[in-house]
């Protein structure tokens, strides 16, 4: 099986927030809640650079290691996904989280959190692939068809990498050695401890 | 980092000099910032976090990468664990071995039959609205966890989702409560909660629990005093704490949110070892005890025994302070 991951090249990314966009179109995300964001680092500045974060599927994801009622799995291609029937909303993961990518709708009193939702890698939950229940709760589920992340596939740069950790390790080398430069892998050493050598 | 910098401009340096020779790449990740993977693991040793701007509303989702979520985790899944455990259960182990050793603490002789009255309907109707709410509270935030460890095992994921999800709810809402119950706990009673200098002797004493003596005491004596303040300043720390909680993000940021927590979870833990001891001398670890806050009505001889200067001033303050039953 693949090891699923993101690699986001900040040397191509423009900003264009099109993979934010797409996600919250593919999966009909709510107001408010976004699964990916663009981040700029050193914003008008000299080395200035543009990320593209979501969730980034962790090994040992602290997300899953925090979680009270312990609604995270991880599925065979090492993707990170939570059960919504058995999350209580108590929003332990967004401490944990590195990359702040769980997300809570805001229900009930006290502006508190409804169940958390967070990116999928387009892999859907725990009901039956491709099903009405499975798009209300998670969106659509693109991996079961076959399909990579809507935000990777739709990138205009190609700066957002989602594929299997090795090959798109593999592009991403092979794009930094031709052009001679690459600021690394954003999140890598966080999420998998480990950094792509070139 | 100054160091860093310098060695990187000399490295490129040597690399421009070779170059004149042979074309090679520019060094990598040179383009006047350091690299993704040097960054993230610089802001992890300084516990800092990597933040740029961001287009969406949520200003928030600026924080690319905080790595101060490991520590929170590393907290919450180790220490609060094992600080939670070893408070809780070595809290119980004391108990059991003061029961086993030392036994009940008897009325010597019995009750003498008459009562007086100890405390009002005010003051027990706000101890068992504290009390109640406390808890809940304490059995739904040790839920929290230990649940997933203890619980979930044993009644499958559904059912503790159910219970967990109305465990919060429960939390949220009798927090409410259980705040008011200790503005008015100390309106009530921090008079007579004062620390003075007797409570030194109670303490030199034992507090009458080794050996058989009974360390005079007004109203409340010194541990009676330990058990006010620690229910009015941690209880009143781990509520505001929890307010912050409960209201995410409202007056704080994420580290903000993260110190909430483990300030709040950790005094709730200490506190739960405190009630602990006190539910036990209140009830099964005391005889007649438990009527100060029951009826309200203790017996006349117990009260001489443990609060001997309140009854005295009790009896000064009305000639009918004691009544016959």
């Amino acid at each position: 099986m693949a090891r699923m991951k993101f690699l986001l090249d900040s040397d191509r990314c423009i900003e264009c927030n099109a993979c934010v966009t797409a996600c919250k179109n593919e999966h009909e995300v709510p107001w408010g809640i976004n699964r990916r964001r663009v981040v700029t680092l050193n914003d008008g500045r000299p080395g200035e650079r543009s990320v593209s974060m979501a969730c980034m599927h962790c090994t040992d994801a602290p997300c899953a290691a925090v979680c009270p009622v312990s609604c995270f799995y991880t599925t065979a291609d090492a993707i990170v996904l939570h059960d919504k029937d058995l999350c209580i909303g108590c929003g332990y993961c967004f401490y944990a989280c590195p990359f702040g990518a769980p997300q809570y709708p805001r229900v009930g009193n006290f502006g508190s959190r409804g169940k958390m939702d967070k990116c999928t890698y387009c892999a859907g939950g725990p009901q039956a692939d491709n099903t009405a229940a499975e798009y209300t709760q998670y969106g659509a589920n693109r991996i079961a068809e076959g399909k990579l992340p809507l935000c990777a596939e739709m990138c205009s740069t190609k700066a957002l990498l989602a594929g299997d950790g090795d090959m798109i390790a593999q592009i991403y080398r092979e794009r930094v050695q031709r052009r001679g430069y690459g600021a690394g892998a954003w999140g890598w050493r966080t999420a998998y401890r480990e950094v792509v050598a070139i | 980092m100054r160091a860093l910098l310098l060695a990187l401009v000399l490295a490129s340096a040597g690399v421009a000099a070779h170059a004149q020779t042979a074309p090679t790449p520019a060094p990598l990740g040179d383009r006047g910032q350091s690299a993704a993977d040097e960054m993230e693991l610089m802001r992890t040793l300084q516990g800092g976090r990597i933040e740029g701007r961001i287009t969406i509303p949520n200003q928030q989702a600026a924080t690319l990468i905080q790595p101060a979520g490991r520590e929170w985790r590393e907290y919450h899944n180790r220490t609060l664990a094992w600080v939670g455990g070893i408070a809780v259960l070595g809290m119980i182990a004391v108990l059991a071995v003061f029961f086993f050793s030392r036994g009940r603490i008897r009325l010597e002789g019995g009750p003498s039959g008459q009562t007086i009255q100890r405390f009002n309907i005010i003051e027990r109707a706000n101890h068992w609205m504290v009390a109640s709410c406390f808890i809940i509270l304490a059995l739904s935030g040790l839920n929290l966890t230990f649940g997933r460890y203890l619980l979930l095992p044993l009644v499958g994921p559904e059912s503790f989702t159910a219970v967990s999800q109305w465990g919060k709810y429960a939390h949220n809402f009798l927090s409410f409560p259980f705040a008011l119950g200790l503005v008015v706990m100390f309106l009530l009673w921090v008079k007579e909660a004062i620390p003075n200098a007797r409570d030194i002797t109670w303490f030199r004493q034992g507090g009458g629990f080794i050996g058989n003596r009974h360390p005079e005491a007004a109203r409340f004596n010194a541990g009676q005093k330990v058990i006010f303040w620690i229910t009015i300043l941690g209880g009143g720390a781990v509520a505001a704490s929890g307010y912050f909680l409960i209201f995410p993000f409202a007056a704080t940021d994420i580290a903000g949110m993260q110190l909430s927590h483990i300030i709040h979870s950790l005094l709730s833990v200490l506190m739960i070892a405190a009630m602990l001891a006190h539910i036990y001398l209140g009830s099964l670890g005391m005889e007649n005890a438990i009527d100060a806050m029951s009826s309200g009505q203790v017996d006349l001889k117990w009260a001489k025994e443990h609060h001997s200067l309140w009854v005295e001033e009790e009896m000064g303050k009305a000639p009918k302070g004691a009544k016959h039953v």
